[in-house]
């Protein structure tokens, strides 16, 4: 990496300088003021720089070479599968006919984009087991909300306005209870037993008729697949509940089973995860979401057909809706990166894809398991979790664990999630990664956990290789600093 | 050999894991799925293809759209046809930036970090406001958040929003607000505006914002002195704008008309429209809402050497860490599309911005005489932006249709969102649309309304 600090890019600003160009105006052109009201013509202009197109190339050359991503290097962060980001993807989701098309645009005069989206929600039906599906979302937390503003339509639909509260486990990932809040639902948790699944009594407990719905991955964000899955399903459906999926460990099950064959009645995808939609530096994602039949009157407006007639087009006939939960039809690109991925896979691929995200975790977690409290001694799926216990005890946090392994040119896994985990390291290599890629990995920690012992302040002062240190966060927070103001 | 190009592990290689792992096979990994949920034979799937195959098949699928690169497009309402420089897919195209995640590891992440925070910058700056979120999902749900932000800070359920909004922004709205139990009141339009009257009448002390359009959904620039008067009577109420933000770089920002959150889209700076999507949402704020703002912010701090540098910032507020109390349930947002934003908005800088502005105010006004010269009836006064209203006479899509025909992507069917505007078209004229674009378009319509 670049170790010059690098300015901002108003810092660099010099005036006459700039990197676009115009025809010129080839109108007649009118006084400005017979067009806008005094009150409305901007008199101070917005303070953004003046460079020049190489200038500003290389100010974000520079940037880029401050950041780390897939392309860079091993980049395990559990729970959101980082895996190869495929260039064709990126070719064919740049194609002319995809990117300079307008969502207002006469139906006829957009058929492959409409065809390309009716023939997604096809597969990723077949993928889920579920009877139909929306693109509309934009996002996993996006989804969760859709899914549960689905679920609370289905329930006053049926006159049935006691259902307040929605279940999530104490591992959920923070976006469930985040989410339930926003469809207005009160969020309540339900425990995890000591093998790191739901505690099937306490759920009994929990449960009740006032209960909208239950939020569960499986494999659950511990990466460890939820064997009872039928019946806690059972448990909610008898309280009249519904069950809805968190696709957001689906990496590990495609192929293998369905959430629809589980007994859950909503599921979402994560599209930038598990089907390949690049991360984007924090997005953008895409997050659809699948319901069983009797849900489907509930799904966001429109929905995309395929008219007897053979052509592609919008149903907006739907008076059961939920609404619209963004404007025009979701992510379009990412939706095309994802169709992508899965014509490239075939079922066979995706099949396979599952399998060996599952061997490349199961062997990491056995290459680092004598090194690590290991919380769950069971197989996991596509992640798994280890608790930095042991070497706190030695004064070594997971925090600088993490830090260290940036001195090694990794991304660090997440940490201290979940929250029930003691020094918390989640790790998910996802299938892209080779062996030899996990073995030196597994070197690595092992190295780390070597220094937590002999050297321990080599790994407390970490990192020690990057463009800077760790950063003053209570600085940051007490006294925001948001903008860049010019002095 | 793989069959699979993603894939690397090899056979030899899946041996070597099992037997670490202490298992026989792939199978006696998923002994914890119970038999009854397996998944019996292969997925129904449609066939696999080589990449060669995969970009054929694709590209025929994008030549059966009409694109605005084939055709002049006069269709905006939300999404436009705008110059992107080519220092945006250049910049984008950086795996270190499209192929990292949200920046929780700031000392590999800089470069993200860095230019989240000069985007909160130039938002700031365009919208004269005082912090900026690194963004949302795009300019529906930033307004739909907006809304929440004013229910929770005022402890106030009714939401006043102009019928001159966005029909789409307000459905979206109209979503969130029955998850969280609000009640939405809107203000019709009137003659293109927001009835004020109306407005007025309805703003009282149980009033948690007046949301506008500035320009409005009409095109036309609502005016934000007087509705700030009235929003404002109300000691509680706030004023959240949602922008174009290119309009702003000619049009007086709604920060100097004390507006509390101005939201909106920055599609029409450096991203394509791509059938809708994705594009990036903004969402800015006045001071005192800094720590009540949905979804990622960037700040400025210090290493331990005294080196500047940048971190994910006021965290509390956010759902990983307050979970069911988050001031929001956005993880994921659109950063990408706001980086590619930033890039565009520094490649014009701020004379091209204004230089943009003031070319699409010329066209749209060019094309205004242009019709009205060709016999076309405009409803829009001389008070809009890049796009205004024309009496059709007839059905919208028959004019489309024909416009089509003749090689040009037309207006927008107003018929379809308002009931009071049958037959009426929304025309958008960018900075794209060439003089001779504009005539022949004029023209055009001449023959086909007129005759």
């Amino acid at each position: 990496m670049d170790n010059q600090n690098q300015p901002l890019i108003f810092e660099q600003s010099k005036q006459g300088r700039t990197a676009y160009s115009l025809p010129v105006l080839d109108v007649p052109a009118v006084p400005l003021a017979e067009m806008v009201g005094k009150d409305y013509l901007r008199e101070k202009e917005p303070n953004w720089p003046e460079v020049s197109e190489l200038e500003l190339v290389r100010h974000y050359m520079a940037l880029s070479r401050r950041n780390f991503g897939v392309d860079n290097g091993f980049y395990p962060l559990g729970s959101c599968t980082m895996k190869y980001n495929p260039k064709v993807n990126e070719v064919v989701a740049r194609l002319d006919g995809l990117t300079h098309i307008h969502p207002y645009q006469d139906e006829k005069s957009v058929q492959g984009a409409l065809e390309l989206l009716y023939r997604l929600q096809e597969n990723l039906q077949e993928i889920t087991g579920m009877d139909a599906v929306t693109l509309q979302p934009a996002a996993g937390a996006h989804g969760e909300w859709t899914g549960l503003m689905i679920i609370r339509a289905f329930h006053e639909a049926n006159g049935d306005l006691k259902r307040t509260k929605v279940i999530v486990p104490d591992t959920a990932h923070g976006t469930n209870p985040a989410s339930a809040a926003v469809a207005g639902f009160d969020a309540v948790t339900v425990k995890s037993d000591e093998n790191g699944l739901v505690d099937l009594e306490d759920l009994k407990r929990v449960a009740d008729e006032t209960t909208a719905a239950l939020m569960l991955t499986n494999p659950n964000t511990l990466g460890l697949f939820e064997t009872h899955i039928q019946e806690i399903a059972e448990i909610i459906h008898a309280e009249g509940g519904k069950v809805y999926y968190d696709g957001a460990n689906m990496n590990a099950i495609m192929g293998v089973t369905r959430p629809g064959d589980m007994g859950y009645d909503v599921v979402h995808l994560n599209l930038h995860k598990t089907f390949t939609g690049p991360h984007g530096g924090g997005g953008p994602g895409s997050g659809p979401v699948g319901v069983k039949a009797e849900l489907e009157p509930f799904l966001p407006k429109p929905l995309i057909v395929k008219k007897e007639d053979g052509t592609f087009g919008f149903d907006n006939d739907r008076p059961q809706s939920i609404g619209r939960v963004k404007a025009f039809y979701g992510n379009f690109g990412i939706n095309v990166r994802a169709y992508a991925y899965i014509r490239t896979m075939g079922s066979k691929g995706l099949f396979q894809v599952s399998k060996d995200a599952v061997l490349n975790a199961n062997y990491l977690l056995k290459r680092l398991s004598d090194h690590f409290e290991t919380p769950f001694k069971q197989l996991c799926k596509h992640e798994f979790v280890l608790s930095g216990s042991r070497q706190k005890e030695l004064g070594v946090r997971t925090l600088d664990m993490a830090k260290r392994l940036l001195d090694f040119g990794y991304y660090p896994p997440t940490i201290y999630f979940p929250l029930l985990v003691d020094e918390a390291l989640m790790i998910e290599p996802t299938e892209t990664e080779s062996k030899e890629t996990l073995d030196a990995f597994a070197d690595h920690l092992i190295e780390i956990t070597k220094e937590a012992i002999n050297t321990p302040e080599l790994v407390q002062e970490a990192p020690h290789q990057t463009v800077i240190g760790r950063l003053d966060e209570t600085q940051a927070a007490r006294h925001p600093v948001l903008r860049y103001v010019n002095q | 050999m793989s069959e699979f190009r993603y894939l690397p592990v090899t056979e030899d290689d899946r041996r070597e894991m099992l037997d670490v792992i202490g298992v026989q096979s792939d199978e006696d990994l998923f002994s914890d799925v119970p038999e009854k949920i397996r998944f019996k034979g292969e997925l129904k799937l449609e066939p696999k293809l080589s990449e060669p195959e995969l970009v054929r098949f694709l590209t025929g699928l994008a030549k059966k759209n009409v694109s605005s690169s084939d055709y002049p497009s006069f269709l905006g309402a939300g999404i436009y046809d705008h110059y992107i420089p080519s220092v945006v897919d250049s910049v984008i195209s950086r795996g270190e930036f499209y192929t990292a995640y949200t920046p929780y590891q700031a000392e590999v992440s800089q470069g993200e970090l860095q230019a989240i925070f000069e985007f909160q910058t130039l938002i700031c700056e365009l919208t004269g406001m005082e912090a900026a979120n690194s963004s949302m999902y795009d300019g529906s749900t930033s307004l739909a958040e907006a809304a929440l932000l004013s229910s929770g800070v005022t402890r106030n359920k009714k939401i006043v929003v102009s019928e001159t909004v966005h029909p789409e922004y307000r459905q979206v709205l109209a979503t969130y607000a029955h998850g969280r139990r609000l009640d939405v009141v809107t203000i019709p339009e009137k003659d293109g505006g927001t009835d004020l009257q109306a407005l007025e009448a309805a703003v009282d002390d149980s009033t948690a914002c007046v949301i506008v359009q500035y320009p409005n959904f009409f095109g036309q620039i609502e005016p934000l002195k007087e509705i700030e008067t009235i929003a404002h009577g109300v000691k509680k109420t706030q004023l959240i704008v949602a922008s174009n933000p290119l309009s702003l770089g000619l049009l007086t920002p709604p920060g100097e008309f004390n507006a509390d959150i101005v939201v909106g889209d920055c599609q029409t700076l450096g991203i394509s429209e791509s059938f809708g999507g994705p594009h990036c949402g903004y969402f800015a704020v006045s001071k005192k809402l800094i720590r009540k703002v949905p979804g990622r912010l960037v700040g400025e701090t210090v290493d331990e050497k005294g080196q500047r540098g940048y971190v994910l910032t006021l965290q509390a507020r956010e759902q990983h860490i307050r979970r069911e109390k988050a001031t929001s349930n956005i993880c994921s947002n659109q950063a990408l599309n706001a980086l590619a934003s930033s890039v565009a908005m520094n490649a014009f800088g701020k004379k091209g911005i204004r230089e943009l502005a003031e070319q699409n105010i010329q066209k749209a006004h060019y094309a205004v005489k242009q019709l009205k010269g060709n016999g076309i009836s405009v409803s829009s006064d001389h008070s809009y932006f890049n796009e205004f209203v024309i009496e059709c006479g007839k059905p919208v899509s028959e004019v489309n249709n024909a416009l089509l025909e003749k090689g040009i992507i037309g207006g927008y069917d107003l018929g379809k969102s308002y009931a009071q505007c049958k037959n009426k078209m929304l025309v958008a004229v960018t900075e794209m649309r060439s003089k001779s674009e504009i005539d022949q378009f004029a023209e055009a319509l001449g023959g086909i309304i007129g005759g």
